[in-house]
């Protein structure tokens, strides 16, 4: 028991990936965008805590700036998601995903 | 304390998953990214707990939140909530376990007992984890951040573009 109360690298990888998991089925299974997009973000941050665990593993601290990097890259997706998602409801007056079928022939 | 807030993140994850109005989704991803600053903090990453709170509990919160005010209220109550494909969720769900279990399950990681002095010190002086952070960002990576900063350019004016009334 106390083997598995003291915290790990592996105690981060698997909350991790748990929240990666929630994330992606976030993306798939909704309809609102804007519920997709905060899935995103889920799925972007389980990324950056397993880059952190890593940075603490090997004591370097590449990991924490490439965690940075990430993080921007996040703010960027998010600004032009949400334009994408205004600009949708201009044309079609929903957020709903399954009712933008213009390709669908 | 990685229990509690590991917890924390987790059961917000899923609400945001599950819960109907955007607004309260809004509110549990507030509740995880905040836990995962604290993640941060245990794992010796100062200056990142505090970016973290900047840009997704400050920056990206607020960009949700105009989004979901702007955003009629009426328009956004849903007949259902999941889509039709929500069986592919659980099959992609249960695939990754399963290729997480097979790639980890015997694995052994390195758990240094104290913070890395890596994280701290630079050139062995002990100046604090943002000084580290800017050493090696400013010297090992500055073209990387270059590029982000242009990036970022880029998608403001693609936000802008894509939110401008035509």
């Amino acid at each position: 028991m106390g083997a598995i109360l003291e915290v790990g690298t592996l105690h981060y990888v698997v909350l991790s990936f748990l929240l990666f998991l929630v994330g992606v089925v976030g993306i798939i299974v909704r309809r609102n965008m804007i519920v997709v997009l905060m899935s995103l973000e889920l799925v972007l941050n389980s990324v950056n805590l397993n880059l952190v665990a890593f940075s603490y593993a090997n004591g370097d601290l590449t990991g924490q700036v490439f965690a940075v990097f990430s993080i921007a890259v996040a703010a960027g997706e998010a600004a032009v998601g949400l334009g994408i998602l205004v600009a949708l409801f201009r044309l079609r007056q929903t957020t709903e995903l399954d009712k933008a079928t213009e390709l669908s022939g | 304390m990685f229990f509690v807030f590991g917890a924390l993140a987790l059961a917000a994850a899923v609400g945001v998953v599950t819960l109907r109005n955007p607004m309260y989704c809004a509110v549990a991803l507030l509740v995880s990214f905040l836990s995962i600053a604290v993640l941060f903090l245990l794992r010796g990453a100062e200056f990142l707990a505090v970016v973290q709170v900047f840009v997704y509990g400050g920056g990206i919160m607020v960009l949700f939140l105009f989004v979901i005010m702007l955003i009629n209220q009426h328009q956004l109550r849903e007949t259902r909530k999941y889509g039709p494909h929500w069986w592919l969720g659980l099959v992609a769900a249960l695939v990754l376990g399963l290729v997480f279990v097979r790639a980890f399950y015997p694995a052994v990681f390195s758990d240094p007992a104290s913070s890395p002095p890596a994280f701290t010190h630079v050139e062995g002086l002990a100046l604090g984890n943002s000084q580290a952070v800017a050493w090696v960002l400013y010297r090992q990576y500055l073209l990387p951040f270059e590029i982000v900063s242009v990036f970022l350019l880029v998608a403001m004016v693609g936000a802008v573009l894509l939110g401008r009334r035509q």
